[in-house]
C-alpha cells in the first residue's frame, strides 16, 4: 500500500534556502552521457541521467512559482513543483509516488517525453535562463525507485466486477490498464506481437529506452492485476464484437497506434537494401538482429546508409544504423534543420555521433545494380517557401539541381499510418479518410463502449500524448461503466478537454 | 506457448505438426497463415494453415526444412511448445462455385494449396489437382488431395513417380483437354508460380498465386513483404498473400527474397555443424561408456 503524502509544497525557504535570484544564477545541469566515440560502438543507453548530487543541485533551481505553469504544460499535469520539493527533502520515494499519481510510466516518460516542448518550454526560469531539467529529475526518481526495488503497487478500489479489454500494450494501453485496474476494473491487455510494450519495445531503440525499463514498467502494470495476452491480433484472432458478446467485456479501449509504414512512392523503393524505419527498428529492437547470429533474425546495413526523414523515428533509425557500423551514415531531409520535428536533444546526439545531415534534400529516385540491390539515391535540392498550414515553411524543388549519393542501404522514415485491421472488422466504427478512428473529447468512438486514443486517433503523436489520452479515456470509461452498473456518473464534467 | 500435440515426418525434410491454438483454429479459412516464432532467439516466419480441428482446438502446419529456422522447427517433437503462434493472417482465398478449377502445389506448396482445393470442392467446383515434386519421396498429401479433387496428377522432375516433368507440363495437357478452366491456384517455389502465370497468361485464365516474400511481423507493420502488383505497392501480409499471378512483378520479388541469402546460408551451415558436433559428441559419449 502506498502511504499518503499530504506534503505541503509551500516549504519555501526551509528546504531550499536560496533566494530566487540565487537560484537563477545556477546553470542548468547536464546529464551524464556516454561519449559519442564510445557509444556509436554499442547499444547501451546514451544518457545516464543525473546522480544524487546533480539531481539535488538541479532541483534547487526550481523557483516554486505560485502559479506553476509547468503543471499546465504537462499533458498529464504532474505536480512538478510538488515532486521537486519532495526531492529536495530527499524523500525520493514520496517524490516518485507523487509523479505516479499522474503518470504510471515515469521511467519511460522521463526518458522519451519531449519535455523541452511541454513542461520545460513554459518554465519561467527559461525566459531568461535555461529551464529546470524537469524530465531528467523525473527520470532520476524513477531510476532511484527501480535501483532500490521500492515499488509497491498503489491501492486498488474495490472490485467493480466489470471487464475492460485494452487493445495494444503501448504507452496508451498501459496507462488505461493501470488507471482502470486501480479503479477496480478487471483489465486484460491484448497485444499482437510476442512482447508487450508496443512502440516502446519495437520502435524506440535500446540506447534511448532500455528494454529492461519497459519490461519493469509493464510488470508494474501487471502488479495491479492486469493480465497481458500477447500473440492476439484483435480483428483477426478475435474481433471486437466477440470480445463483447463472447468474452463478456463491458468496454474496450483501442490503443493500437500507427504501425503501417509510409513510403515515398519514388522509383526503386522495392530494391533490396531499402527498409522502412519500422522494419529496421523492429529487426534490431524486437528481434535483436544486432546480435545476429546469436539471434536468428538478420539485418543488412551496408557501407553507406541514407535515412530519409526528420522526425524522432528518423533519428532513431539513423543512429541505430550508425551503431551497426557503416562507413558513412547520411540523413536526408527536405526542409531545413529548424523544421525537423525530431527532439532537439536527439538531433544533437545524431550530429555528435557523426551522422552527415543533408538538409533541403529531397530523394526522387533510388537506383539499383544488376542484382536488384541499391547503389545510389538521386536527390533534388530544395529551398524554403511560404509557411504551410502548420506554420512550417514549405519546401520547393530547385529545377536542375539533381545529384546522386552513392549508397547501398536506404531507410525510409517519413511516418506511419494506422493499421486498418480493427477498423475493417468492427462494423459501425467511424474513421477519417486517413484511417484514424474518430473520437470525441472524451475519447469515445462512434460505437458505444469503445474508446480510442494515441496514434490510432491522432495519426502521429508522442508517447506522452498517448499517456494523456489514456488518462482521459480512463475517466470516460469509468463514467460509462458506472452508469452501466446503475450508479450515478461521477466525473464526466471534470474530464479535461484539450 | 503453443503445444505440439502431434508430429509426423511426411518425407525427408517435410514434417507435419498439429499445434494447439484454439482461437486460430476457430477463425482460420483457406488461404490464411500464421506467424511462428519457435524459440526465444528465433525468427518470426509465416506458415500457411493447412487444416484445423475446431473440436481439438488445433491447427495443422507442414514445414519444409530449408533454412536454420525451419530446421529447428522440424527438430521439435510432440509435447514440445512453439513459443509464439499468431494469426490467422492474410485475406482468405475467395471461394465460389466457378466451375472447373486447377489447384497446383509444388513441393511444400502442396500443403498450402490443399485447404484451397478442399474449400473449392465444398463450394461445388470440379477440382483438378497437380502435385509437383523433385522426386518420388518428396511427393506429399497425395491421398488427401485425392479426396478433395476430382482428379490428381503427380509430376516429378526426375520421373521417379507419376508424370516426368514440371507442373506446367501437366497444366498444358489439362488446358489442351479442357475447354473451360475458370481458375488456376498455384502455390510453390517462386519460379514455379511464375512459370504457371506464363502458361495461363495467353489464355487469360484467372490465376492466383500465394506469395512468400520475406516477412517479419506479418501484421502490416514492417513493410518487408512489399511486392509490386499491377504497378502498385502491396504488403503481402495484409493485402495478400494471394494475388493475381499475371499482375505480380516476379523479378523484383525474386531479387528481394535474395536479400539475406548469405546470412541465411551462414546461419544454416553453423546450425548443421553444431548438430553434427552434437551427434558426434553423443556417439563419443556412447563409446566412452562401452569402453
Amino acid at each position: 500500500m502506498r502511504k499518503q503524502n499530504n506534503t505541503n509544497t509551500k516549504t519555501n525557504g526551509k528546504v531550499n534556502p536560496l533566494k530566487p535570484s540565487e537560484r537563477m544564477k545556477i546553470p542548468r545541469h547536464m546529464p551524464i552521457e556516454q561519449g559519442a566515440e564510445i557509444r556509436i560502438a554499442n547499444f547501451n543507453e546514451v544518457s545516464q541521467g543525473f546522480n544524487y548530487d546533480l539531481a539535488l543541485e538541479e532541483a534547487k533551481r526550481c523557483l516554486e512559482c505560485k502559479n506553476p505553469v509547468c503543471v499546465e504544460g504537462c499533458p498529464v499535469n504532474i505536480d512538478i513543483p510538488g515532486f521537486i520539493q519532495l526531492l529536495l527533502e530527499k524523500d525520493y520515494q514520496a517524490a516518485i509516488e507523487k509523479i505516479r499519481e499522474a503518470n504510471y510510466l515515469p521511467a519511460i516518460c522521463g526518458r522519451v517525453c519531449p519535455q523541452e516542448n511541454l513542461c520545460e518550454i513554459v518554465c519561467l526560469l527559461g525566459k531568461k535562463r535555461e529551464p529546470v531539467a524537469i524530465g531528467k529529475l523525473e527520470r532520476f526518481l524513477a531510476d532511484y525507485e527501480m535501483a532500490h526495488g521500492k515499488f509497491t503497487p498503489p491501492a486498488k478500489a474495490e472490485s467493480k466486477n466489470q471487464k475492460v479489454a485494452v487493445i495494444g500494450s503501448g504507452p496508451g494501453g498501459l496507462t488505461v490498464a493501470a488507471e482502470l485496474a486501480q479503479r477496480g476494473y478487471d483489465v486484460t491487455i491484448y497485444e499482437a506481437l510476442h512482447e508487450p510494450g508496443g512502440v516502446l519495445i519495437y520502435g524506440i531503440p535500446e540506447f534511448r529506452l532500455p528494454k529492461h525499463i519497459v519490461k519493469e514498467e509493464v510488470d508494474r502494470v501487471k502488479a495491479l492485476g492486469v493480465e497481458v495476452k500477447t500473440n492476439v491480433i484483435v480483428g483477426r484472432t478475435i474481433t471486437i464484437d466477440e470480445l463483447f458478446d463472447e468474452l463478456g467485456y463491458d468496454a474496450v479501449y483501442l490503443g493500437t497506434g500507427a504501425g503501417s509504414p509510409n513510403f515515398l512512392n519514388i522509383p526503386g523503393e522495392n530494391l533490396s537494401g531499402v527498409y522502412s524505419a519500422s522494419e529496421l527498428l523492429t529487426r534490431v529492437n524486437l528481434m535483436k538482429a544486432y546480435k545476429f547470429p546469436e539471434y536468428d533474425t538478420p539485418m543488412k546495413i551496408g557501407k553507406r546508409v541514407a535515412v530519409i526523414g526528420g522526425g524522432d523515428v528518423a533519428m532513431d533509425a539513423v543512429r541505430t544504423s550508425k551503431r551497426i557500423g557503416p562507413e558513412k551514415t547520411f540523413l536526408l531531409y527536405r526542409r531545413s534543420r529548424e523544421e525537423m520535428p525530431a527532439r532537439i536533444e536527439e538531433v544533437h546526439h545524431a550530429e555528435e555521433e557523426g551522422i552527415e545531415f543533408h538538409i533541403l534534400t529531397n530523394p526522387v529516385a533510388i537506383h539499383g545494380d544488376e542484382n536488384g540491390w541499391v547503389k545510389s539515391i538521386e536527390c533534388q535540392k530544395m529551398r524554403l517557401g511560404e509557411p504551410d498550414e502548420k506554420g512550417r515553411r514549405r519546401p520547393i524543388p530547385i529545377e536542375g539541381s539533381n545529384f546522386t549519393i552513392d549508397v547501398d542501404t536506404v531507410v525510409v522514415a517519413i511516418g506511419q499510418s494506422p493499421n486498418p485491421v480493427i477498423q475493417q472488422t468492427t462494423p459501425g466504427l467511424e474513421t477519417t479518410k486517413w484511417g484514424t478512428i474518430i473520437v470525441d473529447e472524451n475519447c469515445a468512438t462512434s460505437r458505444e463502449g469503445i474508446y480510442a486514443g494515441g496514434d490510432i486517433a491522432r495519426g502521429g503523436a508522442t508517447v506522452i500524448q498517448a499517456v494523456a489520452d489514456g488518462k482521459r479515456a480512463s475517466v470516460s470509461i469509468d463514467d460509462y461503466l458506472t452508469v452501466k452498473r446503475g450508479e450515478k456518473k461521477k466525473h464526466i464534467e471534470k474530464a479535461p478537454v484539450e | 506457448m503453443f503445444k505440439i500435440v502431434d508430429k509426423k515426418d511426411l518425407a525427408p525434410t517435410l514434417s507435419r505438426f498439429d499445434v494447439e491454438a484454439p482461437f486460430i483454429a476457430k477463425k482460420r479459412k483457406a488461404g490464411n497463415f500464421v506467424i511462428v516464432r519457435a524459440t526465444e532467439t528465433g525468427e518470426r516466419i509465416p506458415l500457411t494453415i493447412v487444416d484445423s480441428d475446431t473440436e481439438k482446438g488445433t491447427i495443422t502446419l507442414i514445414v519444409q526444412a530449408i533454412g536454420k529456422t525451419t530446421h529447428i522447427i522440424n527438430s521439435m517433437e510432440e509435447g514440445e511448445y512453439f513459443l509464439d503462434v499468431v494469426g490467422p493472417l492474410g485475406h482468405p482465398t475467395p471461394i465460389d462455385n466457378f466451375g472447373t478449377v486447377v489447384c497446383i502445389g509444388g513441393g511444400v506448396g502442396t500443403a498450402e494449396v490443399y485447404p484451397i482445393a478442399e474449400s473449392l470442392k465444398k463450394a461445388g467446383n470440379r477440382v483438378i489437382g497437380i502435385i509437383g515434386a523433385r522426386s518420388k519421396e518428396l511427393v506429399i498429401l497425395e491421398d488427401e488431395m485425392g479426396q478433395v479433387c476430382d482428379e490428381v496428377i503427380v509430376t516429378t522432375d526426375d520421373g521417379s513417380y507419376g508424370m516426368k516433368g514440371f507442373v506446367t507440363d501437366a497444366l498444358k495437357d489439362i488446358m489442351n483437354a479442357e475447354q473451360d478452366i475458370k481458375g488456376v491456384y498455384a502455390i510453390g517455389p517462386m519460379q514455379m508460380m511464375r512459370a504457371v502465370a506464363d502458361v495461363t497468361r495467353s489464355e487469360k485464365i484467372k490465376t492466383y498465386v500465394s506469395l512468400n516474400p520475406i516477412m517479419m511481423d506479418g501484421t502490416g507493420m514492417c513493410g518487408a513483404c512489399r511486392v509490386t502488383v499491377d504497378g502498385e505497392m502491396k504488403f503481402a501480409c495484409v493485402d495478400g498473400p494471394e494475388f493475381d499471378a499475371h499482375a505480380v512483378n516476379f523479378d523484383e520479388l525474386l531479387a528481394r527474397n535474395n536479400t539475406y541469402a548469405d546470412q541465411e546460408k551462414m546461419s544454416l551451415e553453423a546450425f548443421l555443424q553444431e548438430q553434427e558436433c552434437k551427434v558426434h559428441d553423443a556417439q563419443t559419449e556412447q563409446y566412452k561408456y562401452k569402453d
